[in-house]
């Protein structure tokens, strides 16, 4: 571009439209702050009016969000021995005993093991699938892209039907092998078209280079392809993992207890009387960050993932 | 080279044969690779796919399962065509639809096209703006019902903050004239960034040297805007209305968490509807058929859409 421009907007132009950005994104991130401030509230600060901005900061969210607890008697409480914790005060200082621990670690755990399980064989298969479309004539390579947009239609709740009996027949109900084998087959399509798009931007000649060098096509599959893909086979799995850790509607309808993953979890947590909004939003600041981190580690493949690959820049 | 038949062959077969051992042929390569793949599709996508369509022309109740099925042919999908209740549902969803998009279109362009003027720090901005849209809807709905309280909401607060509307005299989530609009806006707030990001790669993709020409010619601003930058970032729009319109047809987990249909049936979208029918009154067969309509009323929109979608392009 020259010096001067004539596509190059004003700066009294960039101006205004920066100003304007920035007002958007202030908005916008508005309910997020307020989940992760209304974490480290106390109960009575997050529900008084009006809402607060300024507050102490207070554990009590995160205490009671990893705790079962109780109301006890005077009584009891004088009889207690002094908190030797930060965690033992905050709840005495409520006038409450833990029971037991909670089932959100318990729960959280499932969701790291189903995404993570979920995408770990959704990247295996979805690679070998993809190199195969990629480089070979497979029969049914053009209608991968319609497919998986059919695929997509399908209202998650219809497929639950089928799956929901088919998964009792199978004693896979409620498992962590029957959320990953589900999650790969939904992620699955999706993950083999993203990988097919990053495979061919790489150049055939350096397999062929390598066939020529007297690798196998396996090796050259391997020592070749598979370190030139490797960022794109990386955002991929991301998008699996977001996508697995994401899910509701399946979680919610086939999952109840051993398996159950944090997203239709984190809404039934309850305190003592009520809904407990700072231990909710203790859970829902825990469970989103790490997705906000993969976000912006992502964001220049971010197009790609969300439109299924239909936008590539 | 004066190599003999004999000799070339002697060489080649012992190289082809070793190779034969040491790698699979591109062939068995291909089938070994995709294999795997096709019978998880199979096994997870096509199979339920076909037996929902089974189960739509039976009385099956899954909560019921060694009660005796019965055959009832159509009258699933009569039954459903014919129900007032359903095309109510079928109503909420239009209007969720229709406003979505509307919005999500009208403020998703503005920003792409104001983030456009490549103002310093617009790379830092288009990050943050797109954080919503990856986060779990199911966990963001549900915290958006804490924001909509009357009295300690924050919404409600700001609500009452500029224009004086006193926050404990409304609830958006109780009220039967204001849900439908509380849900419009969750939705809007979480996936105007994903139209935002397609139309912004559209704009990126216009080519400086077209409004270098427009200069040239002396064509204003407007008439550039209206003759060049509308028509090239259209399919690209196109594209992310598909998208959405598609997502928010079967839109579940973000509106269930919200308002789970209410008040009365206001925001009954079908996909709630259909969870209703099939896990709470448990008439599988029943509302298997009403799956299949759903699917199909995409699968026919989508695709006519598609081919107005291909013929924009195409100009």
């Amino acid at each position: 571009m020259s010096a001067w421009s004539v596509t190059e907007p004003s700066a009294r132009s960039k101006g205004i439209a920066a100003v304007l950005v920035i007002l958007y994104t202030v908005i916008t991130l508005l309910p997020l702050v307020w989940i992760i401030a209304t974490g480290f509230k106390t109960g009575p600060d997050s529900i008084s009016y009006p809402p607060k901005v300024i507050f102490e900061p207070s554990l009590e969210g995160y205490v009671n969000l990893f705790t079962d607890r109780t109301r006890a008697t005077p009584e009891q409480l004088a009889a207690m021995p002094p908190p030797e914790n930060f965690v033992d005060e905050i709840v005495q200082r409520r006038g409450e005993v833990i029971t037991q621990p909670s089932k959100f670690g318990e729960r959280f755990l499932n969701s790291v093991i189903i995404g993570f399980g979920s995408t770990f064989l959704s990247i295996f298969l979805g690679t070998l699938a993809a190199y195969a479309f990629s480089r070979f004539r497979v029969p049914l390579k053009d209608d991968l892209l319609f497919f998986i947009l059919s695929t997509r239609m399908m209202p998650p709740i219809a497929v639950a039907i089928p799956i929901f009996l088919m998964f009792r027949q199978l004693g896979l109900s409620d498992t962590h092998l029957g959320m990953i084998l589900l999650y790969t087959g939904v992620n699955i399509s999706l993950a083999v078209w993203l990988l097919k798009g990053f495979i061919d931007e790489i150049p055939r000649e350096y397999e062929e280079a390598a066939l020529i060098d007297g690798y196998t096509r396996l090796q050259a599959f391997r020592k070749v392809v598979l370190p030139q893909a490797a960022t794109g086979i990386a955002s991929t799995a991301i998008f699996c993992l977001i996508f697995a850790w994401n899910e509701y509607a399946f979680a919610f309808l086939l999952t109840s207890g051993t398996a159950q993953t944090a997203p239709p979890f984190i809404p039934t947590i309850f305190g003592v009387g009520g809904k407990d909004w700072p231990a909710v939003a203790a859970g829902a600041t825990l469970f989103l960050l790490p997705v906000m981190i993969f976000t912006i580690l992502l964001r220049k493949h971010l197009l790609r993932g969300i439109t299924f690959g239909a936008v590539r820049k | 080279m004066a190599d003999s038949a004999i000799d070339r062959l002697a060489r080649a077969t012992p190289s082809s044969l070793a190779r034969r051992v040491r790698g699979l042929s591109d062939r068995a390569i291909a089938w070994v690779f995709v294999t795997p793949t096709i019978l998880l599709l199979l096994a997870i996508n096509i199979f339920p796919l076909i037996w929902t369509v089974r189960l739509s022309f039976t009385n099956f109740a899954a909560n019921k399962p060694n009660a005796e099925v019965k055959w009832v042919g159509l009258r699933n999908y009569t039954r459903i065509l014919t129900d007032p209740d359903i095309w109510q549902t079928m109503q909420a969803t239009a209007h969720f639809l229709f406003w979505t998009l509307l919005f999500q279109v009208v403020i998703g362009f503005s920003l792409a096209w104001l983030i456009n003027r490549k103002f310093r720090g617009n790379d830092l901005l288009t990050t943050l703006i797109v954080l919503p849209m990856m986060l779990s809807p199911a966990v963001v709905g549900n915290f958006w019902t804490f924001l909509y309280e009357p009295q300690i909401g924050l919404f409600n607060y700001a609500v009452e903050f500029f224009t004086g509307i006193p926050a404990s005299s409304f609830s958006m989530l109780g009220s039967v004239t204001l849900a439908p609009w509380s849900i419009v806006i969750a939705d809007t707030w979480m996936w105007t960034p994903f139209v935002m990001l397609i139309c912004l790669a559209g704009l990126r993709s216009i080519p400086d040297y077209i409004y270098e020409a427009a200069e040239v010619d002396r064509a204003s601003k407007w008439r550039q805007f209206w003759t060049m930058t509308v028509p090239m970032v259209l399919p690209f729009l196109m594209l992310a209305v598909l998208f959405r319109g598609i997502e928010n047809f079967k839109m579940f987990d973000l509106v269930v968490q919200l308002t789970g249909g209410g008040p009365g049936s206001t925001t009954l979208l079908t996909s709630i509807e259909l969870k209703r029918e099939a896990f709470e009154k448990w008439r599988t067969g029943y509302s298997s058929a009403y799956a299949i309509i759903l699917f199909v009323t995409v699968f026919g929109l989508a695709s006519i859409y598609v081919k107005a979608l291909n013929k924009v392009k195409e100009r």
